[in-house]
């Protein structure tokens, strides 16, 4: 394809010899129309015809990531987190696994030694965004409405408005869904995927790609195994399978167990972050 | 349904072919897509007529071109046909294999006038 006009007929011959300015010539056309002969010839095409703003029908070959202008954001927003050394942290689960519980309970542990802002995304209300700011963070709800998962557009939108201090941690809570939010690149450093011991041991294997997906899993709600027949090594076995990599904390944000290792897993990366 | 915003996504696609290339409209859409990867392709014909509504992409024929799962096999030192992500190897049944093909999620070609 010509990259000058983006033509997709033309066959685009280099000439070494030329600046990088006029470094290539069109076989079929160009773009002052002085063609061979002095003929303007609009009939060279397949339908032999031409009319204006329709042309001839044909196939174009796109091969594009469906993905790519997700992911042209993502890479926009990681580029400016990445300059103010911000480490952001994509939280993602299915509903009801405790996130927003984990999230005050680790700023609690955090804000007096990082500055600390929430993007929170649910379908609808405001109620998680109102659970943050109580803690003194300051926090955006975006409502994705019929939306299951927050794209890097939101998230760069959501950052803008909240005004990030440098040097700081920025968490995003997505929207409860242990499917869709895998797929969309915020932007993050990394996505930690949380996973309550209600929920069965067997998520990972259901539910692959989130956990494929993420850095860190956190297994919350530990104060209720003594009640529960969940298996903890079969859980963390089927988190390893699908993820030989992922990094695996017991956590309860009622009780606080685990808390430490998740304040220290972030406290590390944030400091690695920051150095210059 | 985050076929919904892949579809948004792949129409966007096409504006900007559309900015690229001289056409005025869209006949068929091809996608190719992995058994393994993120969209699944009964979900993305169900939303595309709604979808493309009002777009250049109205009318389309949406075209889904389904590319079978591959993984490596470390210990058989060969790849395997792969049913599901970090599915086991059919032969000796070591997991995960490595994904080889079927991780597809792309707008391959627009038929256009």
């Amino acid at each position: 394809m010509c990259t000058v006009c983006g033509c997709g007929t033309s066959t685009i011959v280099e000439d070494p010899g030329a600046g990088h300015a006029r470094a290539h010539i069109h076989d079929e056309h160009d773009h002052h129309h002085a063609h061979e002969d002095g003929i303007i010839d609009f009939s060279k095409g397949p339908a032999g015809v031409h009319v204006p703003g329709l042309s001839p029908e044909r196939v174009i070959s796109v091969e594009r990531d469906i993905l790519s202008k997700n992911d042209a954001f993502a890479n926009a927003n990681r580029a400016r987190f990445e300059k103010d050394r911000i480490l952001a942290l994509n939280l993602v689960s299915s509903p009801g696994s405790g996130k927003t519980s984990l999230l005050v309970a680790a700023i609690c542990a955090l804000r007096d030694r990082w500055p600390i802002a929430v993007i929170e995304g649910d379908q609808q209300t405001s109620r998680d965004a109102e659970r943050i700011r109580a803690t003194g963070a300051p926090a955006i709800q975006i409502n994705t409405g019929k939306g299951c998962h927050l794209d890097a557009h939101m998230v760069g939108h959501a950052a803008e408005h909240l005004g990030l201090a440098p040097g700081g941690l920025l968490f995003i809570e997505n929207v409860g869904n242990l499917v869709c939010p895998a797929a969309f690149d915020l932007g993050e450093a990394h996505k930690v995927v949380v996973l309550s011991v209600t929920e069965g041991e067997d998520k990972p294997l259901k539910y692959p790609d989130m956990f494929a997906a993420a850095d860190l899993m956190l297994l919350n709600k530990s104060d209720l195994l003594p009640h529960l027949d969940f298996d903890v090594g079969a859980c963390i076995a089927a988190a390893a399978r699908v993820n030989p990599r992922l990094e695996i904390l017991l956590i309860s944000a009622r009780t606080g167990e685990g808390l430490p290792a998740f304040t220290a897993w972030i406290e590390a990366r944030a400091a690695a972050m920051a150095m210059p | 349904m985050h076929e919904v915003s892949l579809l948004e996504g792949i129409i966007g696609l096409v504006e900007d072919e559309r900015l690229k290339q001289d056409f005025a409209r869209v006949s068929t859409i091809r996608l190719r897509l992995g058994r393994l990867g993120h969209a699944e392709p009964d979900a993305l014909r169900f939303c595309f007529d709604a979808v493309a509504r009002g777009t250049i992409a109205e009318g389309a024929t949406l075209d889904i071109e389904m590319i079978a799962g591959e993984g490596w096999c470390t210990q058989c030192c060969r790849t395997m046909p792969l049913a599901e992500l970090y599915g086991a190897c059919p032969a000796c049944g070591h997991a995960p294999l490595r994904i080889t093909a079927g991780n597809d999620l792309r707008l391959a070609e627009l038929e256009v006038a």
